[in-house]
C-alpha cells in the first residue's frame, strides 16, 4: 500500500472509498440482510390507466411462509408521496395511472414464497382509456391522469421571457425553425432499488437505503405513512450509483410500511431489473420546437421556444425538471430576446424525474443543433459561431440573470479550438476508408449548479477530534460514486494537516449525521464541502487553542498543526493530538457549521409559475468534439475519438474531475447513440439490459479530458460542481459530427444505425 | 443437497437446495456479498465469479454447479493481505466511482490477464465487453487493467 500521505486540495488523490469497494468489503445497502431476514415485494398493476375494482388478497394470504399483505386501507398517514405535489399513492386504492403502479405489498419468508403470493393476488382493473404521450396529453378531451388536477394533464404550464422576442424576429436578418425530439431514458445504475428495514423494541423503525436523499426521506415516509419523525432512522450508505434515479421514494415507504407488520424481524425489499425498468424514475421524453434569429454576422438576436415534457403518471421532480431544461434552453449563450415556453404533462408513462442532466440534457440537443443550422445557413464556422454569441462574466443570461460567477465558456470553447482534434480534423475526415465517412462535431453546454431560489441549498458539516486523536467526518449528503467523501477528506486534510490514515468518514445516517440535503445537482462537495471548511477552521482553531495551554505558549501564530500532534518550532516541543483529545469535552471536540448556498439577488421579473428551483445563479461550462464515423452500408455511427474541456471553478481533485468528466461523457455516447426506453400503449417494451442498451467498454472512444479553471470565489477552494455538464454534449456533438459526416441534420434521437440509415436513403433519393 | 467446493482456497462443504442461484449461495450462506447482483439475467457482469480460474456469471449458475469446483470470489482474489495488482491498479488509476461493477470487473479482468497476459487496450475493452459500468465510462479500468498487466511482466 501507499505510504501515508496529507490529502490536499489539487492532488489526485486516490478515492478513500476504492480500497473497500476493490476487496467488496463495502457494504452498499443491497448487502444488509439480518438473521431470518424477511422480503417484502409489491404486485405491479401491469396497465397504464383504469379503475380498480378489488384486490384479493385471499389466496396470497393462506400461502404458508406469508407474513402479511397489505394493500392501500392498510397505509396509515396520507398514502401520498411526492417531493413537491403530494400526488403518488404509496399503494393504490382506486386509481391505477401507470403500469408500474403499486396496489399490494407482500410481506414473506423467502423470495420463492413472495414470488408466488405475489402471483396469487388477483387485481380487478377496469381500463381506461390511456395518455401515451405528449400529443394524447394535450388533445382536446383528453382522458385525464389526475382528475382533481386544476389544470387537467398539464402539471405546470411556465414561461420564461426577456425583452420582446415577437418583435425581434423581425430585425432579424436570419430565422430558422425546428423540432427535435428525444426519448425517455432510463439511469441503469448497477444497484437496483432497496434497503432493509426494522423495528427496533422502543418501536423506532431503521431503514437502510441506497437513497440520495436520507432527511428527505424521513420526511416522505413520515407523511405518507403518518409516522412522527422521530421514529424514523434513515442510514444510507455508498450507493451502486443512482445519477438522480434514487432521488426520492423508490422502496421506502414499502419498507418501512412492511417493518410495522414484522414483528420486530427484518425485511429486505430489492426490486429486479424489469421492476426497476417498470417502476423506476426515468428521464423526460420531450419535444422542443425551436425558432432562433439571428444577424447576417451571426449574432443571435431571439429565440423562441415551445417545450414539452412528458412527466409520466406522478408530478414527482417534473415541474422542476422542467425549470431547469427551460433554463438551458438558449444554451450558454447572450440572446437578447427569448421567450421560452413550457408545458410539463402528465401521461400514463413511468414515473419521470431527476437524471443527471436534470432538463439540460434534453434542450442541449435542439439548442446546438440549431447552432449548427445556423452556421451552416450563414457559411460560418461551428465554433466561431459560438464564440462569438457565448456568455462571459457579467452578461446577463436567458433568464435574466447576471452571471456574477465564473463563466467559463469562452475558454472552454478556445481549448478546444487549439486541440489538435479541431485543428487537424480535414485531413482526418479526409482518410475515410471505403463506405466510412467522417466527421467532427462540437457542442458548448452548461449545467446549473445547486437548488435555485426557493428551496435553501443548504449543509451542515460536523467534525469531531475522536479521543484516540483521529479525525471523523459525519457527512449527511450520500456519495452516489460520485466521490464527494474523497473531497471531504482532502478539505479536512487541506485544513487540520492530518494524514489520509486517521480520516473516517460516516456515511448519511439521520440518527448521527445533520441534515445536509440531497446528494443531486452538482452541489454535494460545493455546499456540504463549504460547511466543511468552516467546521474544520474551527476545530483547529480549538485544537492549537489547547495546545497552547499544554506547551506554555501565549501566542496561537506560533504553533504548527502538524499530523498526529501540535508542535511548537521556536522550542521544538510537541503534544499528540490524542493527548490534547483527552483534555477536552465532547462538546469541544466537535465543531458543526451550515453554510447555504447564495442565490440570485437581483430576481428577473419572469418565471413566476415556478414555485422553487429558479433561477439558479451558478452554472458549470464545457466544450465537446466529437469524432465520428459513419458506415454507409449499415448507418452505424463509431465515435473514434472524444475531447471535453470543462470548466467548473478549481479542480480540487484532476483524478476525480476527469472521473465525472468521463463517466458523464460515457452517459451521453449511450443517450446519442443507443439509449431508449421504448414505450408502447404504456407498456415498457425494453424491460432489461439486453433490449435497454448502455454502452459497454467497446462502445467507449478514448477520451480526453482538459480542466479549464477559472476559480469561482463562493466555491470551497473556488470548486463548481462538476457531475452533471458532461452528459449534456455528446449527443449534440455527435449530431453535429453526423451532420458534417454525410449533412444529414437529425431532429430525433438516439441515432440508430436504423435511423441513420433511412435518413441517408432519403438523402440519396432527395434530387 | 451437500456440495464440497473450494471457496477462495478454503475447502467448503454446505448443504443446500440445488436449485438455488450460486449468487445468492455465496451472499447470503457464505455472507461474501463482496458478489454483486445487478440484473439477474447474465447481462451486467456484475456477479462474475472464478471457477476454476475462468470468468462465469454467477447468477446464472445454480448451486450444485459449484460442486468440485475451485470458486474464487473478490474476497479470495488478494494474497495474505496483500492486494491483488489489478485491485491495486484500480485504485491507483481512479477506476472506481460506485464500486458496484468493481469486484466483477475485477474478477473478468484477471481472467483476462490470465488468458492473454499482454492484452492491447482493445484486447483489454473487449474482454470486459461482458461487464456493464455505468459510472467511469471505461477508461480509468482500461488504464488500471492495462497498468496491473505491465506490473505483472515487470515482475516475470
Amino acid at each position: 500500500m501507499a505510504n501515508p500521505y496529507i490529502p490536499e486540495i489539487g492532488r489526485s488523490v486516490p478515492r478513500a472509498d476504492a480500497a473497500a469497494k476493490v476487496t467488496g468489503a463495502e457494504k452498499y445497502a443491497t448487502d444488509h440482510y439480518g438473521e431470518g431476514v424477511l422480503w417484502a415485494g409489491v404486485r405491479r398493476a401491469g396497465v397504464p390507466h383504469g379503475l380498480i375494482r378489488g384486490v384479493d388478497t385471499t389466496a396470497a394470504q393462506a400461502l404458508p411462509g406469508v407474513v402479511a399483505v397489505l394493500t392501500g386501507r392498510d397505509v396509515p398517514g396520507t398514502n401520498r408521496q411526492g417531493i413537491v405535489h403530494k400526488d403518488q399513492p404509496v399503494l393504490c386504492t382506486d386509481k391505477i395511472r401507470h403500469c408500474g403502479d403499486a396496489v399490494a405489498l407482500v410481506i414473506a419468508a423467502d423470495r420463492t414464497i413472495l414470488k408466488t403470493a405475489l402471483s396469487l393476488i388477483r387485481v380487478e382493473i377496469d381500463p381506461l382509456p390511456g395518455v401515451f404521450g405528449i400529443d394524447d396529453a394535450l388533445a382536446p378531451g383528453a382522458p385525464l391522469v389526475h382528475e382533481e388536477h386544476p389544470g387537467g394533464n398539464v402539471l405546470l404550464r411556465a414561461e420564461i421571457c426577456k425583452g420582446s422576442a415577437a418583435e425581434a424576429f423581425g430585425a432579424c436578418d436570419v430565422v430558422i425553425e425546428e423540432t427535435f425530439e428525444v426519448p425517455v431514458v432510463a439511469h441503469a445504475f448497477l444497484e437496483t432499488e432497496n434497503g432493509v428495514a426494522w423495528q427496533e423494541p422502543d418501536g423506532q423503525i431503521v431503514l437502510v437505503v441506497s437513497t440520495q436523499a436520507p432527511f428527505r426521506d424521513k420526511w416522505e415516509i413520515g407523511h405518507a405513512l403518518g409516522l412522527p419523525l422521530d421514529r424514523i432512522r434513515v442510514i444510507g450508505p455508498y450507493l451502486g450509483g443512482a445519477f438522480g434515479g434514487k432521488d426520492g421514494a423508490t422502496v421506502q415507504c414499502f419498507l418501512v410500511l412492511a417493518a410495522l407488520h414484522a414483528g420486530g424481524r427484518r425485511v429486505k425489499m430489492w426490486w429486479d431489473r424489469e421492476e426497476n425498468m417498470l417502476a423506476g424514475y426515468k428521464r423526460h421524453a420531450a419535444r422542443m420546437h425551436y425558432r432562433l434569429g439571428a444577424k447576417a454576422d451571426g449574432t443571435l438576436h431571439a429565440l423562441h421556444c415551445r417545450l414539452y415534457y412528458d412527466t409520466g403518471a406522478y408530478a414527482h421532480l417534473g415541474g422542476e425538471v422542467m425549470a431547469m431544461g427551460m433554463e438551458h434552453a438558449a444554451g450558454p449563450y447572450r440572446i437578447p430576446h427569448t421567450l421560452i415556453e413550457g408545458w410539463c404533462l402528465y401521461t400514463n408513462h413511468p414515473v419521470a424525474g431527476a437524471m443527471r442532466g436534470f432538463g439540460a440534457a434534453q434542450v442541449s440537443f435542439a439548442c446546438e443543433g440549431m447552432m449548427d443550422r445556423l452556421a451552416d445557413r450563414l457559411g460560418m464556422d461551428p465554433l466561431e459561431l459560438r464564440l462569438k454569441n457565448a456568455l462571459r462574466q457579467g452578461d446577463r443570461n436567458a433568464s435574466g440573470v447576471v452571471l456574477t460567477g465564473a463563466t467559463g465558456i469562452v475558454p472552454c470553447l478556445e481549448a478546444v479550438r487549439e486541440h489538435l482534434l479541431w485543428r487537424e480534423r480535414g485531413p482526418w475526415i479526409a482518410a475515410a476508408g471505403a463506405f466510412k465517412r467522417r466527421g467532427v462535431g462540437i457542442a458548448a453546454v452548461f449545467n446549473a449548479m445547486g437548488y435555485g431560489r426557493g428551496l435553501p441549498d443548504s449543509a451542515i458539516a460536523k467534525v469531531e477530534l475522536t479521543p484516540a486523536g483521529t479525525i471523523r467526518l459525519y457527512c449527511g449528503v450520500s456519495d452516489m460514486g460520485q466521490g464527494n467523501a474523497t473531497a471531504f477528506f482532502q478539505i479536512a486534510g487541506q485544513i487540520l494537516r492530518q494524514q489520509n490514515t486517521v480520516f473516517e468518514l460516516i456515511q448519511p445516517d439521520t440518527a448521527r449525521t445533520l441534515p445536509s440535503g440531497s446528494a443531486s445537482a452538482g452541489r454535494t462537495t460545493y455546499t456540504y464541502g463549504n460547511a466543511l471548511i468552516r467546521a474544520c477552521e474551527e476545530l483547529r482553531r480549538r485544537i492549537v487553542g489547547r495546545a497552547a495551554l499544554g506547551l506554555l505558549v501565549d501566542t496561537l501564530d506560533d504553533l504548527e498543526l502538524l499530523p498526529g500532534r501540535v508542535r511548537h518550532p521556536a522550542t521544538g516541543r510537541e503534544i499528540p493530538l490524542a493527548m490534547l483529545a483527552a483534555t477536552m469535552t465532547e462538546p469541544e471536540r466537535i465543531c458543526t457549521s451550515q453554510f447555504l448556498m447564495p442565490v440570485v439577488r437581483d430576481v428577473p421579473d419572469t418565471g413566476k409559475a415556478f414555485v422553487i428551483g429558479f433561477p439558479h445563479l451558478l452554472f458549470s461550462h464545457a466544450a465537446h468534439l466529437a469524432c465520428v464515423e459513419v458506415d454507409e452500408l449499415t448507418g452505424t455511427v463509431d465515435v473514434k475519438a472524444y475531447l471535453a474541456a470543462t470548466e467548473a471553478g478549481r479542480v480540487l481533485n484532476p483524478q476525480g474531475f476527469e472521473q465525472q468528466v468521463q463517466g458523464a461523457v460515457a452517459q451521453g455516447i449511450g443517450y446519442a447513440l443507443c439509449e431508449e426506453v421504448k414505450l408502447e400503449q404504456g407498456r415498457i417494451l425494453t424491460p432489461d439490459l439486453t433490449t435497454y442498451i448502455i454502452p459497454s467498454a467497446p462502445d467507449v472512444p478514448e477520451m480526453t479530458s482538459l480542466a479549464v479553471e477559472v476559480v469561482e470565489p463562493t466555491g470551497p477552494y473556488g470548486m463548481k460542481g462538476v457531475g452533471e455538464v458532461g452528459t449534456n454534449g455528446p449527443l449534440p456533438a455527435i449530431a453535429g459530427a453526423l451532420a458534417d459526416a454525410c449533412g444529414i441534420h437529425m431532429t430525433l434521437s438516439p441515432l440508430t444505425a436504423e435511423r441513420v440509415l433511412a435518413a441517408l436513403q432519403k438523402q440519396q433519393e432527395t434530387p | 443437497m451437500i456440495i464440497h467446493f473450494i471457496l477462495n482456497g478454503q475447502k467448503t462443504t454446505l448443504d443446500v437446495m440445488p436449485d438455488r442461484r450460486a449468487v445468492d449461495v455465496l451472499r447470503e450462506d457464505c455472507g461474501l456479498t463482496g458478489t454483486k447482483e445487478g440484473c439477474g439475467a447474465g447481462e451486467c457482469g456484475a456477479c462474475a465469479i472464478l471457477v476454476d480460474g475462468e470468468s462465469r456469471l454467477s447468477c446464472l449458475m445454480l448451486a450444485a454447479q459449484l460442486a468440485d469446483r475451485k470458486i474464487t470470489t473478490i474476497e479470495g482474489i488478494s494474497n495474505d493481505d496483500r492486494l491483488h495488482p489489478l485491485q491495486d491498479a484500480f485504485i491507483q488509476h481512479g477506476a472506481v466511482q460506485c464500486g458496484f461493477c468493481t469486484p466483477g470487473m475485477i474478477l473478468s479482468a484477471a481472467a483476462l490477464l490470465n488468458r492473454n497476459p499482454h492484452p492491447t487496450r482493445t484486447d483489454i475493452r473487449a474482454g470486459l465487453s461482458g461487464n456493464l459500468c455505468r459510472c467511469t465510462g471505461y477508461q480509468k479500468i482500461v488504464d488500471a487493467v492495462e497498468a496491473a498487466a505491465r506490473r505483472g511482466e515487470e515482475a516475470t
